[in-house]
């Protein structure tokens, strides 16, 4: 039997966070930030079918950035959790924090067992009854958490973007406004060159609190068209 | 329940079916409710009944109405329990019988309904959620063989047909759709026979909101088991109506002078609106 090469878990580790940071890197932002309703969630995403923003529960939203495969399995186990969790107990026992937490666990889990690490990044949000109350998580390929404040970018130009919206983003902006800030960084960033999205390449969606029950809305046709111009 | 160090566990993760019955059922079966008894006794005077629930449709959606009170025996054991309840954004359901499994299995539906919405990322057709009913129902088979049956009503606005649409079940989960009106619980006979009287084509939701109220009171005129409206009190019946624009129900403000006047109509003519004859005027 031969022996394997002894490889330092330093770089095994550096090397599995290397790769997982160069597939993420690949993929279009998505930017998540807080407006004064709520949440609205902001991703440049052609495809009508493969969404990378979508509904956990009545408070409760989801943004992933990188491979689509993996983070659809996270979104599903999410709703799985939640509705479970629901169902079991009462739909007010349904919280972000939970979701957060397992979902560390098993990205962490995911990083250190697997040759693969998973190539995403996830930002759970949660609007709660005003603008103090409301959370958004950001976890990493290696199950670290940050609890953001105000707003997060992911993917690619993640960075830059972030730091663009630490100079624009101000508490209380309306819809409109936010979405706008959204929609131009995402220009601004996203190629060599300057470009223009049309509503057809955008993903848009908002966790409105002032809604009852279910507070997430898909924003597209029309609508979407209206607060962009 | 779902405990593996703080971890999603495997079965989370697993490519399945969209359905959260069905994922509930191989991951966590204690906490679904239907479970045969071990005894013959039959149990149906141990637990509370719900009793007349009430659907017509028109071109316009459909409406379902349903009476407040719940019996035990020969006793009222609740007199403001709520029957209907919105299944999702564009239907309805409406529960009789055993109250206590009757109101979890609506619970069980609404999550159903939702959980496929959000895995999928669209709405089940109305057949469809009126198919899962279906497979729910039949989930409760042995407790209707013990007494404990429920027998629900789902009716809702059908966005691809632009109608409504009402479904009517039986103990086993068999599915019929209805034609125009349909009743339910142990008024069931005396209302449908007061809806036969006054339905015609193409009715707007207010005429059939009317009609359900007048038959639910029929049915309370003439079952014990069903409430008529507690004028003292303030408890009306739920009303909800489905169209085109989605689902809600009638709140207080727009139920109180219907049924008031429909109140002051019975008592001036105690058995409700006369049908005309032809030939007579």
């Amino acid at each position: 039997m031969s022996t394997p090469y002894y490889v330092a878990p330093e770089q095994l580790i550096k090397d599995k966070a290397d790769y997982a940071r160069k597939g993420i890197a690949r993929g279009r932002s998505v930017i998540v930030l807080e407006y004064v309703d709520g949440v609205v969630f902001v991703a440049e995403n052609p495809s009508r079918a493969l969404h990378k923003i979508s509904e956990i529960y009545d408070r409760i939203g989801f943004a992933a950035v990188g491979k689509y495969n993996e983070f659809e399995n996270l979104r599903v186990a999410g709703v799985r959790l939640a509705d479970m969790r629901g169902y079991a107990y009462d739909r007010r026992d349904v919280n972000g924090r939970s979701l957060a937490n397992a979902y560390a666990q098993t990205l962490g889990t995911i990083f250190t067992d697997q040759a693969k690490p998973y190539e995403v990044e996830i930002v759970v949000a949660e609007v709660g009854a005003n603008a103090n109350e409301d959370q958004l998580y950001r976890l990493s390929f290696d199950g670290s958490v940050a609890d953001e404040q105000s707003y997060v970018a992911m993917g690619g130009q993640a960075e830059a973007i972030s730091n663009a919206l630490a100079e624009q983003w101000t508490q209380g902006m309306d819809l409109a406004t936010s979405l706008n800030l959204a929609v131009r960084l995402l220009e601004e960033f996203g190629g060599e060159a300057q470009r223009t999205l049309t509503p057809a390449e955008l993903e848009v969606a908002i966790l409105d609190r002032n809604r009852p029950r279910r507070t997430f809305v898909r924003i597209n046709g029309p609508r979407l068209e209206e607060l962009l111009s | 329940m779902t405990n593996s160090g703080g971890m999603l566990p495997p079965a989370f993760m697993r490519n399945g079916s969209p359905s959260f019955a069905d994922f509930l059922a191989d991951l966590a079966p204690d906490v679904l409710t239907a479970r045969l008894l071990q005894s013959n006794i039959d149990t149906t005077h141990l637990a509370p009944h719900g009793t007349t629930i009430v659907s017509l449709r028109g071109n316009f959606g459909a409406v379902m109405a349903g009476d407040r009170r719940a019996t035990m025996g020969n006793v009222i054991s609740q007199r403001d329990i709520e029957k209907v309840f919105l299944a999702d954004e564009h239907s309805m359901i409406g529960i009789a019988g055993t109250a206590g499994l009757a109101i979890e299995l609506v619970r069980l539906f609404q999550v159903e309904l939702e959980h496929y919405e959000k895995i999928e990322g669209l709405q089940l057709s109305l057949d469809g959620k009126a198919n899962r009913l279906s497979a729910l129902l039949r989930g409760n088979l042995g407790m209707a063989m013990q007494g404990l049956a429920v027998v629900p009503m789902f009716a809702g606005y059908d966005l691809d047909r632009e109608r409504g649409r009402i479904f009517s079940y039986d103990v086993t989960g068999g599915r019929y759709e209805e034609h125009d009106y349909h009743a339910v619980g142990s008024g069931s006979f005396f209302a449908k026979s007061s809806i036969k009287k006054m339905y015609r084509e193409n009715i707007s939701a207010e005429q059939a909101t009317a009609i359900a109220l007048e038959a639910l009171y029929d049915a309370a005129d003439d079952d014990s088991a069903t409430g008529g409206p507690d004028l003292a009190r303030g408890i009306y019946p739920v009303v909800a109506i489905s169209d085109s624009s989605g689902v809600r129900l009638l709140d207080e403000e727009a139920l109180s002078p219907m049924v008031q006047a429909i109140v002051a109509g019975r008592q001036r003519r105690p058995d409700g609106p006369l049908v005309v004859l032809e030939g007579q005027s």
